[in-house]
């Protein structure tokens, strides 16, 4: 775990690998600082800011260093389950990239628990982990201009929904009614960071 | 119901208040008036809590028209201020009556004018702020020629006679910043060289040109996993050109952020037009 300076009020903290850095959100999280403005899960990092003038750096520096990120505090999870139509553009694409049949794609990834690693891109747009190896590939060689709002999509490591239309160089397995962010909610992202969610075959 | 009429934006005018921090996991920018201190200050003179809601006004050309009486301010970029086409100048509180028509001009240095009204502007808030953001398209859409805002009641006491002179924007202007969390990845000595404000800048951030920033030979084309970003950061994209992000930044980003604006700076940068130059300079 590497603590870097961002700006005046502010640290970067690289870690090891994805896992790693989700523990540490988790453990900085669950410490519910009040000075923290911002807590920011990356791939490999963890953003924070505090406020001026405030000790809160120091304070949760020395947490973190002390804490056993192979047991971070669970928090609380939501569990989440998303309907999804699989008639995505790249659904045969996926499965001739994996050598299997687009039944087993659907399988795979309904099959799959994922975790909200970090957010990003878009509002309400989650980073998923979990995802099965056969469908862990590469992004389109050519992005399209516009993915539309609720396209269920898979790229590298990840698993992601889009929250709106947008470009995007995702390959599609399908799309979903659910609306995955509503700024006029009470809970306006349906994705937060540590959640759970599970994908399932709408009927 | 207390109103003001967008008689005509001008080339761009927002409603924006000092943004919604706090949601970036949710991958939502803080968003908010890019010259803060100016927001701040028009709602001091028009008698309203610094937080209050206003009019961000691009390259001014704003005009409103009170529906009830009220007091307005005008900062920011110095500029020329009318009301029913007589002068009255801007950083100073202006009575309204019913009827009246206040008139932005074109800022002959800096970027962006803030206009407060007494009471503020209450249109409906989205995750705790009424400001648009214009990446992540949250809060009020951009205001359009005849709009009627709602006000709220006007509550505190207009900071009387209190005349501030408009800062002068500089053609040059030096940048205090903060090194990392990337400045390992660079040769860093080419942030102190000229920088031009390009035309492509805008609430998202400032896009630079100049001589390209050079990544030391150990990070040639190294891939950056995506990590968070806040406002100020200087990010260097592969061409070397880099981007300092103002309030509507992505949340995350993949490219290596070299430096971070110190925050009293922020407002000096909402003001520079492009063509403006800059020299970033290395503090502690």
């Amino acid at each position: 775990m590497r603590w870097l300076r961002y700006g005046e009020h502010g640290a970067l903290v690289e870690c090891g690998s994805l896992a790693e850095a989700g523990a540490l959100r988790a453990v900085l999280a669950d410490a519910h600082h009040p000075d923290v403005v911002e807590l920011v899960p990356g791939a490999r990092t963890v953003l924070l800011a505090v406020r001026p003038g405030s000790a809160a750096l120091g304070e949760l520096r020395e947490l973190a260093e002390s804490a056993d990120l192979d047991h971070p505090p669970a928090g609380e999870p939501s569990e989440i389950e998303i309907d999804v139509h699989y008639d995505g553009e790249d659904l045969e694409l996926v499965a001739r990239t994996a050598g299997i049949g687009v039944d087993e794609v659907v399988e795979l990834h309904t099959g799959a628990e994922y975790t909200v690693a970090f957010t990003g891109f878009a509002p309400g747009f989650g980073y998923l982990t979990g995802l099965p190896e056969p469908l862990r590939q590469s992004r389109l060689d050519s992005p399209r201009t516009r993915v539309p709002a609720g396209s269920v999509a898979v790229a590298g490591e990840f698993a992601g929904i889009y929250p709106r239309s947008s470009p995007g160089g995702w390959r599609l397995l399908g799309h979903t009614d659910t609306v995955l962010f509503d700024p006029k909610a009470d809970r306006p992202a349906l994705l937060t960071p540590g959640d759970r969610v599970r994908f399932r075959k709408a009927s | 119901m207390r109103t003001l009429e967008v008689v005509t934006t001008g080339p761009s005018a927002l409603v924006q208040d000092l943004g919604r921090p706090g949601h970036a996991h949710l991958g939502v920018p803080p968003s908010g008036a890019l010259d803060q201190a100016a927001l701040r200050l028009a709602n001091r003179l028009a008698g309203n809590p610094e937080h209050a809601a206003g009019i961000e006004a691009t390259f001014g050309g704003l005009v409103v028209r009170a529906a009830t009486s009220c007091t307005a301010a005008v900062t920011g970029a110095p500029v020329a201020v009318t009301v029913d086409g007589r002068g009255r100048g801007s950083h100073v509180p202006i009575h309204l009556r019913p009827g009246q028509e206040l008139a932005i001009g074109t800022p002959s240095r800096g970027l962006r004018c803030y206009l407060a009204v007494s009471g503020g502007i209450i249109v409906e808030p989205e995750l705790g702020s009424r400001s648009r953001d214009v990446l992540s398209e949250i809060g009020p859409p951009p205001l359009r020629d005849g709009d009627v805002l709602p006000l709220g009641q006007a509550t505190g006491i207009p900071a009387g006679a209190d005349t501030l002179a408009p800062p002068a924007p500089p053609d040059e202007l030096t940048v205090p910043v903060t090194l990392g969390p990337r400045d390992d990845w660079f040769d860093v000595t080419g942030l102190s060289a000229a920088w031009t404000v390009t035309a492509e800048s805008n609430r998202i951030g400032l896009r630079l040109d100049g001589t390209p920033l050079d990544r030391v030979a150990e990070r040639a084309g190294t891939e950056l996993p995506s990590e968070g970003i806040l406002t100020g950061a200087i990010q260097v994209p592969p061409n070397g050109l880099p981007v300092v992000f103002l309030a509507d930044h992505p949340t995350t980003g993949g490219y290596p952020v070299v430096a971070v604006v110190r925050p009293g700076s922020l407002s000096a940068l909402a003001q520079a037009r492009p063509g403006t130059t800059l020299r970033f300079r290395s503090s502690g």
